[in-house]
């Protein structure tokens, strides 16, 4: 009987998830097997063929531009997810223990995630006019008399880049935090204050160990997004700075798609090595 | 009433940039997309005019933007029903374990995380291999659902890891069969939060760059369209695309928020008085 039982549920479960299993298997799983396979054929200057060679990662590891762009993928990662981390836990602090009506906690908490409806390249655009040569940013500086001459760097550069990494996706790091912070029990605080702790110790000791999963989800999130991004790197460097992303996509523009896939290969494997090294601090499934 | 502390200032304050920090500059090109028919992409402003917003209904020169705005429009329908459809049936196939659902979930979670421009490379090797021509409503579709479909499957596990049961066992002790206990009770009960779903469906599609770049073949989406236009547009025509972009997806998302509104608030006066006791 219950073997009969959980023979039902299996049947009834792969019913229900067929659906949601085909699409992943045809675009999910099948591409990146599509793109291993590739990673080892060879290329002409107009066609690809079929073959079994290490030439493309032999390339790839024998290049120093490699190396250089890697670092520079993690650097961006690495300062970006400092940045909204910060920004991230401070915005979810404020509205989960500050705003204490909870019409107002879902107004501003839907005002902080409507950017994440609209698009991306509207707002790498938007950045134009505010970093340009005679930009906002410029010109009010030179208002304040801070500078006598405009600033080169602000659009255009690392900084510009990271900026909009920042301006993009804080918010994956503010609603996870927010969703673990909202089930924060209460009486863990008043019970912190009245064992003594100030606000910044309730903090430090209580506050933070319990946003540790909402904490890591985050990270996970703006860590793979910076590191797969292509287009921000290429928009807002104005075509001077590269990470993987973009080594891949140039090497799609030329047609060199084995080269391509090797690097993307590469770049999956740094990818998913990091999440396992994150995963080790916090289980998701637990957390959902 | 607790006094406001210090600290509850100076987050206010931190706040406030923050929103002025994510709506700012879209605001800015907002006001810029007004600029004169001489004015540049940078203040001030050399008089006000509607003339941009005029030029995009305008032969362009560039591209086809309307051809790409009803693209991208049919596009995320379509994705918005498919991932509407596929999160419902996934989120209730997770309620149960069945042998391979964690390696299904480890999936979803794959999905998510691998960076975009392998699913846009891989798909596009695939369909170049077959001899297949890339297109926005195939090779395009699939590739776009690879982004939405977690997301819809993650609010499906959060709805359903809220949903009480008993409402279920009562209909099943009713004799409601599986179907009408779905049909009739479950469906109307995480009704609202479908919405949501759809709406992450409808916008992630509108607005997805990176799995369309490779997939959508020679038929342009507008962010394909706009991010072409990036390079070779020099005038304020680009902010005003962008402010009436930026405005549609703003009309779409009130839309969804309104219908969820509407909904909850039928909910609560045409609700039956389950759970209010029964004396």
């Amino acid at each position: 009987m219950y073997k009969f039982l959980a023979q039902r549920n299996n049947l009834i479960g792969w019913m229900l998830a067929s659906p949601l299993f085909i699409v992943l298997v045809l675009f999910l799983i099948l591409p990146i097997i599509m793109i291993v396979i590739v990673s080892f054929w060879g290329a002409t200057e107009f066609s690809i063929y079929p073959a079994f060679q290490w030439d493309n990662y032999e390339f790839l590891f024998s290049s120093s531009v490699t190396y250089s762009v890697f670092l520079k993928t993690f650097m961006y990662a690495f300062i970006t997810w400092v940045i909204t981390l910060i920004l991230g836990f401070t915005i979810a602090y404020y509205l989960a223990f500050h705003i204490k009506s909870l019409t107002w906690q879902i107004a501003l908490f839907l005002l902080c995630t409507i950017p994440f409806w609209t698009s991306n390249i509207i707002r790498m655009i938007s950045w134009i006019p505010f970093l340009g040569r005679n930009g906002i940013a410029n010109e009010t500086l030179i208002g304040l008399g801070l500078i006598s001459e405009p600033v080169e760097w602000l659009l255009f550069s690392d900084f510009a880049v990271i900026l909009a990494f920042v301006h993009l996706y804080t918010l994956f790091m503010v609603v996870p935090i927010f969703n673990t912070m909202m089930r924060i029990d209460h009486s863990l605080l008043e019970a912190a204050r009245d064992a003594g702790a100030n606000g910044f110790q309730t903090l430090v000791n209580v506050i933070i160990p319990l946003c540790k999963p909402g904490i890591m989800i985050g990270s996970i999130f703006v860590v793979t997004l910076v590191m797969g991004d292509f287009i921000t790197v290429r928009f807002m460097s104005g075509s001077q700075s590269a990470n993987v992303g973009r080594l891949i996509s140039n090497d799609v523009g030329l047609l060199q798609y084995p080269s391509a896939s090797a690097t993307a290969v590469v770049l999956l494997l740094t990818v998913l090595i990091t999440i396992g090294i994150m995963l080790r601090f916090v289980n998701i499934r637990k957390e959902l | 009433m607790e006094r406001r502390s210090l600290s509850f200032y100076v987050l206010t304050f931190v706040f406030a940039l923050f929103i002025l920090f994510l709506y700012g500059p879209t605001i800015t090109i907002a006001i810029l997309s007004l600029q004169g028919p001489n004015g540049g992409l940078t203040f001030p402003m050399n008089g006000m005019s509607l003339h941009w917003f005029y030029d995009l209904f305008e032969q362009q020169a560039v591209g086809d933007i309307w051809g790409s705005f009803r693209r991208s429009f049919a596009l995320g329908f379509m994705v918005m029903v498919i991932t509407v459809v596929v999160s419902v049936m996934g989120g209730l196939a997770f309620r149960k374990k069945f042998t391979g659902s964690g390696f299904v979930f480890y999936l979803v979670i794959t999905s998510l995380i691998i960076p975009s421009i392998l699913i846009s490379l891989g798909v596009g090797l695939i369909f170049n291999q077959l001899g297949w021509d890339v297109h926005w409503t195939t090779s395009g579709l699939g590739s776009q659902l690879t982004w939405t479909l977690p997301f819809g499957l993650l609010i499906m596990f959060a709805v359903f890891n809220r949903f009480d049961k008993s409402y279920e066992e009562a209909a099943r002790d009713l004799g409601a069969s599986p179907w009408q206990t779905i049909r009739l009770v479950v469906l109307p009960i995480i009704g609202p939060s479908l919405i949501g779903v759809a709406l992450f469906g409808f916008t992630l599609s509108y607005d997805e760059f990176a799995r369309t770049l490779l997939t959508a073949g020679s038929y342009n989406t507008l962010p394909l369209e706009i991010f072409g236009m990036t390079t070779n547009v020099t005038t304020p025509v680009l902010y005003a695309l962008g402010t009436l972009t930026t405005v549609f997806s703003f009309v779409m998302i009130g839309t969804f928020l309104g219908v969820a509104v509407y909904l909850q608030k039928r909910k609560k006066r045409l609700g039956s008085d389950a759970n209010s006791g029964l004396i």
